[in-house]
C-alpha cells in the first residue's frame, strides 16, 4: 500500500457529544501514533488506553485507540481509531496535531470508503450499501442495507452472470466450432434452459423494485382534499407534534411539505399539500398544481373530507380519481357524531383531529397496509432507480435473446445480446462506466465515513 | 554481400515470412535468415488455412497486402466457407492446401520481393550494443548481420522436444534441430519464459486408405478466394473423407493410456483444449463412442493424408493398433507417426502492442513462440511485427490496430494484456465487435490504413478505392429510394404498417428482404454490381447492432486514448493491492484501456490509477 497522503477525520457525529472517533487512514498511521500517543503505535487490533499529545508535548486527552495494520483494514491502508471525550476544543486540537505532519490531511467526504473501494474490499453495489446504512432511519430500512452491504446483490447478480455466460458459451461453441462433430450442434432449446429462468426472476425483481425503492426511500403517502378540510390537523395528528402550518384560513398550505415518521420500522413520508380548489390567485393555482403533482407520485394517497360540511359535488370526482390502495377520510367527526352520513363505496377512515378519536386506528391501518405491500414481495434486491434503470435493460437484452432463440435467428445476434445482458449486470456491480456512478455516491457520503 | 540491414527476421514459417514481406514493403532493407531456403513455407502441422477467426485474420492480411492469402489461393485445394448457415459476421473462409504448391507460391513470393534478402544460417546469438539495444543476431558460423531492429519467430524451435511415447527427440520439427543457443540466450535475457505443448496425428499413405467406406466431403461449389487480388481459383478442388473411431479405438487407447507422454507426466507443457489429442478425448469424454475424423489430402501430387482429428503421443506400435480399428484405416500404412511437441515460449506480456519487447529495445518477437498456435496467427503477428520493425528503423512510431478494427488488434490485445494459458488460437467469439469484425469487410476496415503506413501497394489500393467508390454509390442510391409501407405490401414484403415511409436500406435489413427484392421494386438496382449488392446487404443486416455497437467502441477507444506513462511508478498509485499492482508493474499497459482489461484489475483500481494519473497530469501543467 503506497499512498502517498494519509487522511484524519472526526467520523463520529456532531460536537459536543459524550464521545468523538477520530479517525486516521494512509501511511503515515504507525508513525503518527508512534509520535502522538503515550506508549507509541498499539498492537494491531488491541483497545489500549491512551494518553494524545500535541506536537509540544502537552497532553490533549485521554482515550481509547485500535490500530489496524494493512491489509486487514476498512480501507486496506494502516488504519488507527481513537475514541474521544466529545469536547469540540478537544477533537480540534486532536485533528489539528495530525494534520499539521506533512502528507496528512482532512478526509474528503466519503474518502475512506472510496479507499476501501478503490482496494477492492467492497464492490459499488456494496459501497452504496454503506451509504443506505448511514443514512437508514428506520429498522426496514437498516435491514436492507445490511443485506446488500452483506453482498447479497452481489451474489445474485454474480449468479446471473454465470448463467448468462453459460447460454452464451453454448452459443458460442456453435459458432466458432461449427465443423466439429465433437461439438453439440447449435440447438437453441439448451440456451433457452438457462435465460428462461433468469428472465423470471429478473422480472421478479424489477416487479418488486418498487419495494426496495420505497422502503430506501421512504414511502410516500400525500395527504389531499378540499381547502379546510383538515389535511394539516390530520398530519399533525398521525405525528403527534405541530410540524404542518395548521390555520383555519383556506389555503394556507401553498407548498407541499414533507414530515418523515416510523411507521412500524418502515420510514415514511407524508405530504401536506394545498387545498384543491378552483382559484385565481397565482400562488395558490401553483399550489394546487403541486398538490395535485405530489399524489401522483406517491404510493397512497388519504383524501381528507370534513363531514360537516355539506357534499361538495367535486367529491364523488375526487374519490373516482383515487386507487385502489388510497382512504378516504372523514375528518372532523367530533361536530357530527362518529357515523357520519356519507355514500362512499370505499374503505373509509373516520376522525376527529381535534378529540384524537380513530386517528390510532388510521395508523394501525396504514402500517399494515405498508406490511402487505413489503411481505407479499420476494427480498427487494433493487434498492435505486441506478440498479432499476441497469436492471431494465439487461432485461430488454434477454427478451431480445430469448425472442431470437425462440425464433431460430441468426447465433451472432442472439449472442450479442446476451453478451450485452451481461454488460449491463457488470455495470450494476462496476466492473466498467464506474466513472459516472462513483462521483454521484460519494458526493453523498458525510466526513468520516 | 554486405551483412547490415535494417531489419532481420530470424525464421522462415508463416510468422518469419509475413515479417518480412511487411518490412520490405515498408522499405526497409530486410534480411530473412533461416536454416534452410527449402523449408520457407512449410505448414508443420495440418494443411488447411482459415477457419472461424483464422479465416477473418488471413482477409486483414491480406487487406494489408500481405503475402497469406495470395498464396492460399494458389494452393488450396479444397475451399469451403464455414459456417454459411450463420450470419455473414461469423463466416469463415477456409481451404485445404497442397503442402508442395504453397511452400513453393510462398518460396516465389519471398524471392520477388524487393528488398528482401533471404539468407541460410542458423542464428545462435543475438548483439546488443551497450545501451542494450539489439544490434543484429551471430549465426552459426560466428557471421555477424548488424539490423536496428530484429524479429524473432522461431515457431516451436525454442528447446523443442518431439515425444513419441517415452521417448524424446529434441527437435523443432520431425527431422529438424531445434535451436537451444538461441533459447538459451533468451533465457539469459530474463524474459519470462515457460512451456507449451501441441500435438500432430500420423501421416497416412492414401493409396492404403479405403476411401470408399468413407462419407466424403467436397469443396464449395463456388471457391471463395481469400485475397481480393485473386479473380479466381484455378486449383483443381479435392473433396476430403470422413470417418470415426470406434469403441474399439477406444479400448485400444484406455489400454495404452500410460503410454502416452501426456499421460505419462513426461510432459510439462500445457497443450491446447480445443484441439485435443485422441488420448485426451477419449479420456475426458469417456460417453462418446466415436469421435470424428476428416482424411486430408495433403496435395493433389501426393499420397500424404493428414487423418485430422486423432493427434496423439502413443507409441509407434500403439498408433498403429488403433488405426486399424477405425473403418477405412484398417490397412492404412503410416508414413510419419504421430508426435507431441513442447516447446518454450515468451510470456507475451513482456511485449508492447507492436510486439517489441519491453526490455530489449528493437527486438520483436511473432507467432508461436508468443504462445500463440496456428499458421494464421503466426502471419497475423509477423505482419504486425515485421511492419513495427520496419518503422523503427526508419525511426517511426509504433503502430497499433484496436479491437474494434480488426482481429489483428483482439490478437495482440489479448496476448500482450492477458498472456497465454494454452495455445492460444483465434476464435470469433473472442472479438466483442464481432459484427463489425467480418471478413466480407476486412478490406474497407484496413486497407486505407495499411496505405497511409506504406504497406500496400498500387494495384491493390487501386483496386480498393474502386470498390469503396462502387459502395458508396450503392449507399447512397439505397438511402435516397423511398418506399411507404403500403406500397411494400404490394410489393408482397411483410412489414409493419405503421405508415413510415423507410429507405430500400431500411427495407433491406428486413430478415426476409433481399436484394433480389429490391430489384422488383427498383429494376435499376440490377446495375449493382453482385460483390456489391452482396456487401451493401450484409451492412443493412447489421445495421441496427452495430449503431449500437458503435457507442461501446467510442468509449473504449476514449479510454485507448488515456496513456498510462511507460515509467509510471505504480508504486507511488494509492489503493492498489499487492495483486494488482504486481500485475501491472509486469504488463505495464500502455493504455487505461488496457489496464482495465487485465485481469483481476478492480474498477476501484483503475479509478485510484485514473486519479493518480490525471493527478500527475495536473501537477505537469502547474510547474
Amino acid at each position: 500500500m503506497a499512498r502517498t497522503d494519509t487522511i484524519c477525520a472526526l467520523s463520529s457525529g456532531a460536537l459536543p457529544s459524550a464521545i468523538a472517533l477520530v479517525r486516521l487512514s494512509g501511511p503515515h498511521v504507525r508513525r503518527l501514533a508512534e509520535a502522538h500517543l503515550f506508549h507509541g503505535c498499539p498492537p494491531p487490533r488491541e483497545a489500549r488506553l491512551v494518553r494524545v499529545f500535541d506536537p509540544t508535548g502537552a497532553s490533549i486527552d485521554e482515550g481509547i485507540a485500535i490500530f489496524y495494520e494493512s491489509p486487514a483494514s476498512y480501507t486496506g491502508e494502516d488504519m488507527l481509531e481513537v475514541s474521544l471525550h466529545g469536547g469540540p476544543a478537544i477533537v480540534s486540537a486532536v485533528i489539528e496535531t495530525f494534520t499539521a505532519h506533512r502528507d496528512v490531511r482532512l478526509a474528503e467526504p466519503g474518502e475512506f470508503t472510496r479507499r476501501a473501494l478503490e482496494a477492492g474490499k467492497l464492490d459499488l453495489t456494496e459501497a452504496e450499501a454503506v451509504v443506505d446504512l448511514i443514512e437508514a432511519e428506520t429498522r426496514v430500512q437498516r435491514e436492507q442495507a445490511l443485506r446488500q452491504l452483506d453482498g447479497e446483490m452481489s451474489g445474485t447478480i454474480a449468479s446471473w452472470r454465470t448463467a448468462l455466460i453459460d447460454a452464451l458459451a453454448m452459443i458460442e461453441v456453435a459458432v466458432d466450432f461449427p465443423d466439429e462433430e465433437d461439438a453439440p450442434d447449435f440447438t437453441h432449446g439448451p440456451a433457452l434452459e438457462r435465460l428462461r429462468p433468469l428472465q423470471i426472476a429478473l422480472k421478479e425483481q424489477l416487479g418488486a423494485h418498487q419495494i426496495g425503492e420505497q422502503v430506501r426511500d421512504g414511502f410516500k403517502i400525500a395527504v389531499i382534499g378540499q381547502p379546510n378540510a383538515g389535511k394539516s390537523s390530520l398530519i399533525n395528528a398521525l405525528y403527534g407534534k405541530d410540524a404542518a402550518i395548521v390555520t383555519d384560513i383556506p389555503g394556507t398550505t401553498r407548498d407541499v411539505i414533507e414530515i418523515r415518521m416510523d411507521l412500524g420500522g418502515h420510514l415514511v413520508r407524508v405530504f401536506d399539500t394545498a387545498g384543491l380548489r378552483e382559484t385565481t390567485d397565482p400562488i395558490e393555482q401553483e399550489g394546487v398544481r403541486r398538490a395535485r403533482r405530489s399524489a401522483a407520485e406517491a404510493d397512497l394517497r388519504l383524501l381528507v373530507f370534513d363531514a360537516s360540511q355539506p357534499w361538495a359535488g367535486e367529491a364523488r370526482q375526487m374519490i373516482d380519481s383515487l386507487k385502489t390502495e388510497d382512504l378516504v377520510i372523514l375528518n372532523k367527526i367530533d361536530l357530527v357524531g362518529a357515523n357520519p352520513d356519507r355514500p362512499v363505496s370505499r374503505e373509509t377512515v373516520a376522525v376527529s383531529t381535534k378529540t384524537g378519536e380513530g386517528v390510532d386506528s388510521l395508523t394501525d391501518r396504514l402500517a399494515g397496509r405498508i406490511a402487505d405491500k413489503v411481505s407479499g414481495a420476494p427480498p427487494a434486491l433493487i434498492t435505486r432507480a441506478r440498479h432499476r434503470a441497469v436492471l431494465e435493460k439487461a432485461d430488454d437484452s434477454l427478451a431480445a435473446a430469448i425472442n431470437g432463440l425462440q425464433a431460430s435467428g441468426p447465433a451472432e445476434l442472439i449472442a450479442e445480446d446476451v453478451r450485452r445482458a451481461v454488460s449491463h449486470l457488470d455495470a450494476l456491480v462496476g466492473r466498467i462506466d464506474v466513472e459516472d456512478v462513483l462521483g454521484a455516491i460519494f458526493s453523498r457520503f458525510c466526513i468520516g465515513k | 554481400m554486405s551483412n547490415s540491414f535494417d531489419v532481420i527476421i530470424v525464421g522462415g514459417g508463416h510468422a518469419g515470412c509475413e515479417a518480412a514481406a511487411a518490412s520490405a514493403r515498408l522499405g526497409a532493407r530486410t534480411a530473412l535468415i533461416t536454416h534452410k531456403r527449402s523449408t520457407i513455407g512449410e505448414m508443420s502441422c495440418n494443411p488447411a488455412i482459415g477457419g472461424l477467426g483464422k479465416g477473418h485474420l488471413v482477409r486483414e492480411i491480406d487487406a494489408l497486402d500481405g503475402v497469406m492469402g495470395r498464396v492460399a489461393d494458389q494452393s488450396g485445394i479444397q475451399f469451403r466457407m464455414l459456417n454459411r448457415s450463420k450470419g455473414p459476421a461469423v463466416w469463415g473462409p477456409r481451404a485445404q492446401i497442397d503442402r508442395d504448391l504453397y511452400r513453393a507460391a510462398m518460396q516465389r513470393e519471398m524471392a520477388e520481393q524487393t528488398n528482401l534478402d533471404i539468407i541460410e544460417d542458423g542464428v545462435e546469438d543475438l548483439i546488443l550494443d551497450s545501451s542494450e539495444r539489439v544490434a543484429g543476431v551471430i549465426g552459426q558460423t560466428g557471421t555477424e548481420y548488424r539490423a536496428h531492429a530484429v524479429v524473432i519467430t522461431t515457431g516451436t524451435f525454442l528447446k523443442g522436444m518431439i515425444h513419441i511415447g517415452d521417448r524424446r527427440i529434441p527437435a523443432g520439427r520431425a527431422g529438424e534441430a531445434p535451436a537451444v543457443a538461441l533459447s538459451d540466450r533468451l533465457y539469459g535475457l530474463d524474459l519470462p519464459m515457460a512451456r507449451l505443448k501441441t500435438g500432430t496425428p500420423a501421416r497416412l499413405d492414401g493409396r492404403t486408405i479405403d476411401w470408399a467406406a468413407c462419407e466424403m466431403q467436397p469443396a464449395d461449389d463456388h471457391p471463395i478466394p481469400f485475397s481480393q487480388m485473386t479473380d479466381e481459383i484455378r486449383v483443381p478442388q479435392i473433396a476430403c473423407g470422413i470417418s470415426f473411431t470406434t469403441p474399439e479405438t477406444h479400448a485400444v487407447i484406455s489400454d495404452n493410456i500410460e503410454q502416452s507422454a501426456v499421460y505419462s507426466g513426461a510432459i510439462d507443457g500445457v497443450g491446447p483444449r480445443y484441439c485435443p489429442s485422441i488420448e485426451d478425448k477419449v479420456h475426458r469424454f469417456a460417453d462418446r463412442d466415436r469421435h470424428q475424423i476428416f482424411l486430408e489430402p495433403e496435395g493433389l501430387s501426393t499420397d500424404t493424408v493428414y487423418p485430422n482429428g486423432i493427434s496423439t503421443s502413443l507409441p509407434e506400435a500403439i498408433q498403429d493398433a488403433f488405426l486399424k480399428t477405425i473403418p477405412a484405416l484398417e490397412a492404412a500404412k503410416v508414413l510419419q507417426y504421430g508426435y507431441a511437441i513442447e516447446y518454450d515460449y515468451v510470456d507475451p506480456r513482456a511485449l508492447d502492442a507492436g510486439l517489441q519487447l519491453k526490455s530489449v529495445p528493437g527486438l520483436f518477437l511473432a507467432g508461436q513462440i508468443n504462445g500463440t498456435t496456428g499458421y494464421e496467427e503466426a502471419a497475423a503477428q509477423g505482419l504486425v511485427a515485421g511492419l513495427n520493425a520496419a518503422r523503427l528503423a526508419g525511426g517511426d512510431e509504433a503502430v497499433r490496430f484496436d479491437r474494434a478494427e480488426a482481429y489483428i488488434g483482439v490478437l495482440i490485445d489479448d496476448l500482450v494484456t492477458r498472456g497465454v494459458t494454452e495455445p492460444y488460437r483465434m476464435f470469433t467469439s473472442r472479438a466483442e465487435y464481432r459484427l463489425m469484425l467480418r471478413a466480407d469487410n476486412a478490406d474497407q476496415r484496413l486497407t486505407e490504413r495499411g496505405e497511409s503506413l506504406g504497406l500496400v501497394g498500387a494495384s491493390r489500393a487501386k483496386l480498393f478505392h474502386v470498390k469503396r467508390e462502387s459502395l458508396r454509390a450503392a449507399h447512397a442510391r439505397l438511402q435516397d429510394l423511398r418506399l411507404s409501407p403500403r406500397a411494400a405490401k404490394e410489393a408482397g414484403w411483410h412489414v409493419n404498417q405503421d405508415g413510415r415511409v423507410r429507405t430500400a436500406f431500411d427495407y433491406l435489413a428486413f430478415p426476409d428482404i433481399g436484394f433480389d427484392d429490391l430489384v422488383g421494386v427498383w429494376p435499376e438496382l440490377g446495375e449493382v454490381d453482385e460483390t456489391i449488392q452482396e456487401q451493401v446487404s450484409i451492412e443493412a443486416q447489421y445495421a441496427g447492432y452495430i449503431a449500437r455497437q458503435q457507442a461501446d467502441v467510442d468509449a473504449m477507444r476514449r479510454d485507448e486514448q488515456l496513456q498510462l506513462p511507460a515509467d509510471l511508478d505504480y508504486g507511488r498509485v494509492g489503493g492498489l493491492s499487492n495483486e494488482v499492482r504486481g500485475k501491472l508493474e509486469r504488463i505495464r499497459p500502455q493504455t487505461i484501456g488496457q489496464a482495465a482489461r487485465i485481469e483481476g484489475v478492480t474498477p476501484g483500481a483503475l479509478t485510484a490509477l485514473l486519479g493518480h494519473v490525471r493527478r500527475g497530469v495536473g501537477r505537469a501543467k502547474q510547474a
